[in-house]
């Protein structure tokens, strides 16, 4: 079953405070940032902050993410102390080859061995900001077994665009469409860009059900605010959960009958479609909807 | 030693002469009601004067004696300063002050109690400078601590007795007849004063908005009043009221909001006709907030709201979600407008809003109380006087008084703030006792006092995380560590008493 990734809520890793609200909100991943959210002078501090908060707070309700800076701006000291820390996923900002991951691959390959930490343990995640990074998403997306997900970061790629964020998106359509395919080609998540516009409810919403509709998992955010508005949109129907709900019966039937074929009303029913199904109940379940 | 009721230790000496916190009711007891002594004013006679200095002079103000003010300038206040500083120029000494609250602005006190013009306060509370160099020890006699309601008591059955009340007046005409709603620095509701006025042997309006006689709406009346003076300023406005009291963004302190919206509406209690009070800080201001949006869904207005006034009821008031206002204090301007705009919002005094021994106060009638606290322990007591490193920095205010008296009492607050856990297993000092105490809601859920079993029962459904209160702290510690204990010295610095008249706890120096 996919894992829930609707909402990836940034926290900026120089804040001690956030560090240890950010789970309160009910985002389903937590993004760490290393990176563009942390000064200079606090590179060494917030590494240090986001390594004893991986080792001390409770974050097993969540997915954590850590981005990291480029390897040779100190992203191999990140590396080794978020992996030795036990986060999720590592996240590479300004991805634009495959050459970039399998780089920050090997970097983790070498701590989790250092350390005696399960091989593959430590995912990975890329984030694309640019033009090149769009176009190879597709050997990006497929670059190491390691890789989870595909995020777009719009602002920096706008910027390369020569162009800047319009209220249909429509800028950002053939990056959102390029990378989801990739995505879903390698199997793994597409989580949408930040709504920066914290203020602007109906341009949050309006914006989700657009990346909802073409398939997206979900949403960076960069305010807990948004969460809760996130997660309705992502929400299912109590068509599509009663639909579920027949699929998943139907699952458990043949599973206990031992056949091999998944059949309901009398149709066969193919494994994505189940898959989906148990994805649609997670859904619901995490959306407080009555799921049994 | 004497031990209360909690298990805190009170030195004997105190405790003989107080007596010790035994429950919440058990000194609830009859009792004869203080009066003011009386000089009669003759017609012809004026009472006007021309100086803070003549009115000091003409109250007979002596050495020994007591004297009390208002809060409601709070940080605003010239008043208090003024009339110490032209006491302490006059050379009388040894004063008892018992002023209704203290605030930061009155930093200058510790000046004349060094210089021995004041040797006893009692006070709702103690802050900043003051409260710092309070517990350092510079006073030879504690502190005594008082809720509104106790101080209403204290004042209604002569603990305390007022020689000499110099109050604040927004406005006066020169007969003294006074309201808190005209005036260059309106505060609103006089609740506070108006107790004084009733029981000083002899009162001074001070006022920088001198009205024409008679000045109405009449809050506190001339049959109150001995003395009437003009000053340039009683006040700054800014600090006295403040534009409409803003909804927080933080998104703990509205994630609490949520939880505790979802407990009042998830009680008995809110039905149509039900009672609430809040407070003034980022999350119980947010309570009413989701409470609006709940009361419109269901259709559930409020018969009244209660105590310190803000922005946020006055809107509930305006659009027909609250019948009536009931108000003590007000803690900005568009409240202090209402008041004196709207018929609906209804100015009362101390002793009615929440003294234990009146003949019934507001309290009495109210249904959901929302409270803050700096700390709250695993028996469910409550500390809002002195902070994690044993320093007098907070007010008793209405806190043990509402706790006691409503129906379900809420206390809100966040499980650490900075490095300190608020939820902890013994409060450094009890203001208020764990029986009053029924919901505490932090940002990780509720824990319900098991006392309780009712509320337990009827929140068995509640979509809001539940723990108990151990559990709460062991949380907070699991981010905190568990704090080592404050070093306190032997001194006494404050007396701790319950609105009956006891002593719940006392706070020694550090």
């Amino acid at each position: 079953m996919d894992q829930l990734r609707r909402t990836m809520m940034f926290v900026p890793g120089a804040n001690a405070a956030m560090l240890r609200d950010c789970t309160l909100y009910g985002a389903d991943a937590i993004m760490f940032d290393l990176e563009d959210a942390v000064s200079m002078k606090e590179k060494d501090t917030a590494r240090i902050l986001v390594y004893s908060a991986l080792k001390t707070f409770d974050y097993s309700s969540v997915e954590t993410v850590v981005r990291i800076n480029a390897l040779d701006a100190g992203g191999a000291q990140d590396v080794e102390a978020v992996v030795l820390g036990g986060v999720n996923v590592v996240r590479l900002p300004k991805t634009e080859t495959a050459q970039d991951i399998k780089d920050v691959d090997a970097v983790i390959t070498k701590v989790e061995a250092k350390y005696g930490i399960p091989a593959g343990r430590t995912h990975m995640m890329a984030a694309i900001e640019s033009a090149e990074g769009v176009l190879n998403a597709r050997e990006i997306a497929q670059a190491s077994d390691r890789m989870i997900g595909i995020a777009l970061g719009a602002e920096d790629y706008l910027t390369s665009q020569k162009t800047y964020r319009h209220e249909d998106g429509a800028e950002l359509s053939f990056a959102r469409n390029y990378i989801l395919h990739a995505a879903r080609e390698a199997g793994i998540a597409a989580i949408d860009t930040v709504y920066t516009d914290i203020n602007n409810e109906e341009g949050l919403i309006r914006e989700t059900s657009l990346i909802k509709q073409l398939g997206f998992d979900g949403k960076s955010v960069i305010n807990p605010r948004q969460i809760p508005t996130i997660h309705k949109i992502f929400a299912p129907t109590q068509k599509q959960i009663t639909k579920a709900r027949e699929i998943v019966a139907g699952l458990k039937e043949a599973e206990a009958k031992g056949a091999g074929v998944v059949a309901v009303k009398g149709q066969m029913v193919d494994k994505p479609v189940v898959e989906r199904a148990q994805y649609i109940l997670a859904l619901a379940k995490a959306s407080g909807l009555e799921v049994d | 030693m004497a031990k209360t009721e909690s298990g805190r230790e009170i030195p004997d000496k105190f405790a003989a002469q107080y007596g010790t916190y035994a429950g919440e009711f058990v000194n609830i007891k009859d009792y004869q009601r203080a009066a003011a002594n009386v000089h009669p004013v003759k017609p012809h006679d004026s009472k006007l004067l021309s100086s803070i200095h003549e009115a000091i002079v003409a109250t007979g103000l002596k050495d020994g004696m007591t004297i009390s003010f208002h809060h409601h300038f709070r940080e605003g206040d010239y008043v208090m300063n003024m009339v110490m500083a032209e006491i302490a120029k006059m050379g009388i000494k040894n004063l008892s002050i018992a002023p209704s609250s203290i605030s930061n602005v009155h930093a200058p006190l510790i000046d004349y109690i060094k210089q021995g013009v004041i040797t006893n306060i009692t006070s709702s509370g103690l802050r900043d400078k003051l409260g710092a160099a309070i517990s350092e020890g510079i006073m030879a006699n504690p502190v005594i601590i008082r809720s509104h309601g106790g101080r209403a008591r204290a004042i209604a059955s002569g603990d305390i007795h007022i020689d000499v009340a110099f109050l604040g007046a927004p406005s006066s005409d020169e007969y003294g007849n006074i309201n808190g709603t005209k005036g260059k620095a309106t505060c609103g509701s006089l609740g506070y004063a108006k107790i004084d006025a009733k029981y000083a042997d002899k009162v001074v309006a001070i006022t920088d908005s001198l009205v024409p006689y008679p000045n109405t709406p009449i809050s506190i009346p001339q049959t109150d009043v001995d003395y009437v003076v003009q000053v340039d300023e009683i006040g700054d406005p800014n600090g006295i009221a403040k534009g409409a009291t803003r909804f927080t963004k933080d998104p703990k302190e509205l994630l609490i909001a949520q939880y505790a919206s979802k407990v009042i509406t998830g009680s008995q209690y809110f039905k149509p006709g039900f009672s609430f009070q809040t407070g003034t800080g980022g999350a119980s201001l947010a309570v009413s907030r989701y409470l609006r949006e709940a009361m419109l869904d269901q259709d559930v207005h409020a018969s009244f709201a209660l105590g310190g006034i803000t922005n946020a009821m006055v809107e509930l008031l305006e659009e027909g979600l609250v019948d009536k206002l009931i108000d003590v204090q007000d803690f900005d301007h568009p409240s202090a407008v209402s008041l004196a705009n709207n018929e609906q919002h209804y100015e009362i005094d101390a002793e009615m809003y929440a003294s234990p021994l009146s003949k019934g106060s507001m309290i009495n009638q109210l249904d959901v109380a929302i409270l803050s606290a700096l700390e709250v322990d695993t028996h469910f007591n409550v500390n809002v006087l002195t902070g994690s490193d044993g320093v007098i920095r907070g007010a008793s205010g209405g806190h043990s008084d509402t706790a006691a008296a409503c129906k379900m009492s809420m206390i809100i607050a966040p499980l650490v703030r900075g490095r300190i856990p608020t939820v902890v297993s013994d409060v450094n000092t009890i203001v208020t006792p764990g029986a009053s105490v029924d919901v505490v809601v932090t940002e990780l859920g509720i824990a319900v006092n098991p006392k309780r079993q009712d509320l337990i029962e009827m929140f068995k459904d509640l979509n809001v995380p539940q723990f108990t209160i151990e559990e709460l702290r062991d949380k907070a510690y699991a981010i905190t560590g568990t704090p080592d204990k404050i070093e306190y010295g032997d001194q006494v610095v404050a007396l701790v008493e319950y609105r009956d008249g006891t002593i719940i706890d006392a706070v020694h120096n550090v």
